[in-house]
């Protein structure tokens, strides 16, 4: 145990004492950042998605959006996100002759990624939606999309928001491989301290603990969105 | 108003439709029976497209709406519709419910008008003989205060203002269907279609919404409605569709129909649900 005390001291000086702390609180708002803006952007992609596969297919643009869907769906989930950060940052962008900075990268590929992943938790919700809701709206006279936007798709969003905070826990724990591109995560904070005070045990063990308690944090916030949004549905 | 000519219509190799001819007159009040499959509810929903009929025509206001390049949005606007169960949007409160619609639609005209004047407006630049613009002469602040003022004017109608704020899940299934009518009124129709529209509901709460249906009735709405309440078709109608394996095999009047069945298939429904 006095090792142990020798090994917290070491760290806590890395940490506090020569402000180890910045790079963590850095780290920490990018994989939030990440986290965040992905979901937000595949959420976007994932309903616009899965508004285009729950579409009737009887006419051809339909049927071409649909395969168009199902080939970005397939890439995306057919192949790991290290991966595709790595194409994205070192030969999609400079391929194009952009030159972006690694977080706005990091924020982009995990959208795209995390937009095939919404798309099949939409859809799912989508059809989760009672179709009586889509042929009142029609039957007022509102167009097919008017309709899903304002009726169908906030229903479908209220019935998977579980899946969603569980979509948002799996984006901050992936997060944890943008330092491949140079982004500057928590590991990137943590193995800073751990490389300067030669000492890895009280570090990682810390990383461990800010995952735990944001995944955590995340998921008691899902729960409270939760009740206040079945306030609608009392009776269902 | 609604003329409908060889209406058929086919889910997969069922034909379910084989062949309707009718039509249904300003005014009128048809009520649809017909043992359950026999097409009645097919046909209903023909009438707004909610299904696409397979071949004949639909000629609402001297427009084929079964033809190709019709909005048939446009032509929905003025058919009211009101399902068996109900389908109030579960994600609007009740007021939400009726507004939406109407004002949806008259923001979305208004927007319309206001990209075209702007276009009259650059192509004037260039014209000796200005081209008019359309008149602007509402806001969309104004457009909501009005839905909503109309709103609060049909919930009172119907007792219900006191719901204006809470959602569809907090009501009884009649308090739903009412409001879901009102609904459909708040678009000022021309005709209300009603697909079995108290079958949904328990005992108690037939008798108020049968009330509110007749009352639209008796102020003279055009409407059809599919039933399985004999007493109330009699009552209301003006005319008796009997369908069955979907054709409309006897129409008249109730007195005639019901005291007076023509044909075998009829007085056999007849016989057994009198
Ligand atoms: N969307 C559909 N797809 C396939 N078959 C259908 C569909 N809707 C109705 N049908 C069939 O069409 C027939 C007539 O149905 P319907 O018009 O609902 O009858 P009714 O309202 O008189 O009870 C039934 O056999 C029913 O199973
Ligand atoms: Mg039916």
């Amino acid at each position: 145990m006095g090792s142990f005390g020798k090994k917290v001291a070491k760290f806590w000086e890395m940490f506090y004492e020569h402000n180890g702390y910045t790079r963590v609180v850095t780290g920490l708002k990018n994989t939030l950042i990440i986290a965040v803006l992905g979901l937000f952007i595949g959420i976007i992609i994932g309903t616009v998605i899965a508004v285009v596969e729950v579409f009737p297919k009887r006419k051809r643009l339909p049927r071409i959006l649909h395969g168009f869907c199902t080939f970005y769906v397939g890439l995306f989930r057919g192949t790991p996100i290290v991966v595709q950060l790595l194409v994205a940052y070192y030969v999609v962008l400079p391929l194009l002759g952009m030159n972006w900075p690694a977080l706005n990268v990091c924020v982009l590929v995990f959208g795209l990624n995390s937009g095939a992943y919404v798309s099949e938790i939409m859809r799912s919700g989508i059809l989760s939606v009672d179709p009586g809701q889509m042929e009142a709206g029609r039957a007022l006279g509102l167009s097919y999309s008017v309709t899903m936007m304002k009726i169908v798709v906030p229903q479908a969003v209220k019935n998977i928001l579980p899946t969603l905070g569980n979509e948002l826990i799996a984006l901050v724990k992936e997060t944890s491989v943008v330092s491949f591109v140079g982004a500057a995560d928590l590991y990137v904070a943590f193995n800073y301290i751990g490389t300067n005070s030669y000492e890895f045990m009280v570090p990682y063990l810390a990383m461990a603990l800010i995952y735990v308690v944001v995944v955590m944090i995340i998921a008691f916030l899902v729960k409270i969105m939760e009740r206040s949004l079945r306030k609608s549905d009392r009776s269902h | 108003m609604i003329e409908v000519i060889d209406l058929k219509k086919n889910f997969g190799d069922l034909e379910v439709l084989k062949g309707i001819t009718t039509t249904i007159n300003a005014g009128e009040k048809v009520a649809i029976i017909g043992p359950s499959g026999s097409g009645k509810s097919t046909f209903l929903r023909c009438l707004n497209l909610m299904e696409e009929p397979t071949s004949g025509s639909i000629i609402f206001e001297g427009v084929d709406i079964a033809g190709m390049n019709v909005n048939i949005n446009i032509h929905r606007r003025k058919m009211g519709m009101v399902f068996q169960h109900f389908n109030l949007f579960n994600n609007k409160t009740v007021i939400d419910n009726i507004m939406l619609a109407p004002v949806h639609i008259k923001i979305q005209e208004l927007r319309v008008k206001k990209v075209k004047n702007f276009f009259i407006k650059i192509g004037n630049l260039f014209r000796k003989n200005k081209k008019e613009l359309y008149k602007i002469d509402t806001t969309p602040a104004r457009i909501k205060q009005e839905a909503r003022e109309n709103a609060l004017r049909l919930l009172k109608r119907i007792g219900l203002e006191d719901k204006a704020n809470v959602y569809p899940s907090t009501l009884s299934g009649g308090q739903k269907q009412r409001i879901a009518i009102i609904r459909a009124l708040a678009m000022n129709p021309k005709v209300m279609l009603f697909d079995e529209p108290t079958s949904a509901l328990d005992p108690e709460m037939v008798g108020e919404v049968l009330d509110l249906i007749k009352q639209l009735a008796s102020e003279g709405m055009t409407m059809v409605i599919v039933t399985h309440e004999m007493g109330f078709a009699r009552e209301v109608a003006t005319r008796i569709l009997f369908m069955d394996e979907g054709r409309i095999v006897e129409e008249n009047t109730p007195e005639n129909l019901f005291s007076n069945p023509q044909n075998p298939r009829t007085r056999e429904f007849l016989s057994k649900v009198l």
